[in-house]
């Protein structure tokens, strides 16, 4: 019998499996095709203290075996999801971790403080890295003294362990990385997405309406890979790793590679059931490469 | 209910210049019940390209089991559509959205499209003949290269035809055809460019209208906020193209 399940603070995971947070809304677009307690956990959209509307369109191009999105963390904003889509959410048998965004320490903290008292999440992330708002998100996660400081902030108010999501526009992530342990981190989700652009050919013109965007899937992976690895072996952070993660190796990678649970993100947009079916793929997988529990992969290249 | 399935490729054609005609086969096909709906396809099984293509519905067959579309082969998603023949398989997620509500309609409806806005005006119409109603058919295209169905609009209805070069029809756009046709129905229906559904709305301000809208789609579900758009409704939400249209009310969209 293969041992799926996860322990990391705050998350007694059935499975290492979850859906990367901006790519599932908050659950019900989904829960038309499949039961979502089949899901190890559900990272829920961006939340921020009021609604917010987000970027003007087009907000995502299609690229080289990936996207680039710059959406701007639309979201209804805190009183909404703490009153309307995470209570719905509650019917599901899955642990929900909520990312917190913010354009000021304080918004964060207020978000942070009264989202963590919902019954069904069980841990929050820490949106710093978010690269498509004009303030916060990233700002907060390029300076080590500011990524400390905030997760300081953050980690004082919250009812549930706390998250860091890490973005990899920056040098040297590492120092990210523990700069966030210092200030008291729980553990670690990353990378977010990669700033790019895409120039519409024949005008010139970016076509994306926010010039700048993120870039997501399958063509991001090696860099994600990289970060995890790196991370892993210079942090005792339990990291939750994604960045096009499309199928079942995906997973068995980012598991290598140091992350004891994998998020994915832009490929549930590809295959919306793409989740459900690595989940159900692992336990062969796992089998065929001669281990029978998730545990014993994380981080099995730092010991080869 | 929406599915996910690898449908049986039947027949695929050009029937224009650059506009294919594509059959498919597969239960997928008995979930379809509103025109206007649109699928989301899978063209290639690699990550090149990556995103699903939104296609729309241009007839259902129930008893076979079997819908059509029609789309205009114009990048590298849609080219690589267009290479697909009869026993090929193709990934289709659908149906998606909501389309005409065909009971809107009284006794008679303008039905007013362009372009690659013209196929699911072909199912509507043929649903709202079954319901009774009459049909009036105005279609735009850029030539008389790029008409099609015309044969099968006529069999439907009264169909007036447009193009911008004048090679075919009326010389022009669909608004100076309508600017010749007497306001005597209740309901219009149209789907086509941003510009052609300002336009044909302006025309008719006291009419009960539906129109099909278009944006640049992600997920097609609804979870991915991509596809958003303004809406009178609200000032503090958008309205998302692929989950909450892509048809709406004449007057819901900010465009």
């Amino acid at each position: 019998m293969t041992d799926l399940t996860v322990k990391l603070p705050g998350l007694d995971l059935k499975n290492p499996i979850m859906p990367a947070s901006g790519c599932f809304g908050f659950g019900k677009e989904y829960a038309q095709l499949y039961d979502l307690s089949q899901l190890g956990a559900i990272m829920i959209k961006a939340t921020t203290v009021e609604t917010r509307l987000g970027n003007p369109t087009p907000r995502v191009a299609e690229t080289a075996s990936g996207m680039l999105n710059a959406i701007g963390l639309q979201n209804p904003g805190l009183e909404k999801v703490a009153g309307q889509e995470l209570p719905w959410l509650e019917q599901y048998d899955v642990p929900i971790i909520a990312n917190v965004a913010g354009t000021t320490t304080e918004d964060y903290v207020e978000v942070a403080k009264a989202i963590s008292q919902a019954p069904n999440v069980h841990a929050l992330e820490i949106n710093i890295s978010c690269p498509n708002v004009k303030l916060g998100g990233i700002t907060f996660g390029t300076d080590p003294d500011v990524a400390r400081e905030l997760t300081r902030a953050v980690k004082e108010v919250s009812s549930v362990p706390v998250y860091i999501k890490l973005s990899p526009n920056v040098t040297d992530i590492v120092s990210i990385a523990k700069a966030v342990e210092a200030g008291g981190a729980d553990g670690i989700t990353m990378i977010n997405t990669l700033l790019g652009m895409r120039m519409d050919t024949k005008t010139g013109r970016p076509v994306i309406a926010n010039i700048t965007g993120g870039l997501s899937g399958p063509a991001i992976k090696p860099v994600a890979l990289r970060m995890v690895y790196e991370v892993s072996k210079h942090t005792s952070l339990p990291i939750i790793g994604m960045g096009g993660v499309t199928n079942v190796d995906d997973v068995i990678d980012f598991l290598s590679a140091g992350a004891s649970a994998v998020a994915v993100g832009t490929a549930n947009f590809v295959n919306p059931f793409v989740c459900p079916e690595i989940i159900g793929q692992l336990p062969e997988r796992l089998h065929e490469l001669g281990y029978d529990s998730v545990e014993q992969l994380v981080g099995r290249s730092h010991r080869l | 209910m929406i599915k996910q399935e690898r449908m049986q490729v039947i027949n695929q054609q050009e029937i224009a210049k650059h506009i294919f005609e594509l059959t498919v086969q597969g239960e997928l096909a008995n979930e379809m019940a509103e025109p206007g709906q649109f699928v989301h396809i899978r063209v290639a099984d690699s990550f090149e390209p990556l995103l699903r293509r939104p296609i729309s519905v241009a007839s259902i067959d129930l008893e076979a089991s079997q819908f059509t579309m029609i789309y205009r082969a114009e990048g590298r998603g849609t080219g690589l559509l267009a290479e697909k023949k009869p026993g090929d398989t193709l990934d289709v997620l659908g149906p998606l959205g909501h389309g005409f509500p065909v009971e809107e309609a009284q006794k008679k409806a303008y039905l007013i499209g362009g372009g690659i806005g013209v196929p699911p005006l072909y199912e509507l119409a043929k649903q709202l003949n079954a319901r009774g109603i009459e049909t009036v058919h105005i279609l735009g295209f850029e030539s008389k290269q790029a008409v099609f169905y015309e044969d099968k609009f006529r069999k439907l209805g009264d169909t007036h035809i447009a193009t911008v070069d004048g090679s075919h029809g009326t010389q022009g756009f669909v608004t100076h055809i309508l600017n010749e046709l007497p306001i005597d129905f209740d309901t219009y229906y149209s789907c086509g460019p941003t510009a052609m559904l300002e336009a044909v709305q302006w025309a008719y301000p006291q009419k009960k209208g539906f129109l099909s809208y278009e944006q640049r789609m992600g997920c097609g579900i609804g979870a991915c906020f991509a596809c958003v758009c303004r809406t009178t409704r609200s000032e503090t939400d958008y309205i998302k193209v692929c989950s909450d249209g892509p048809v709406f009310p004449a007057g819901v969209v900010i465009s």
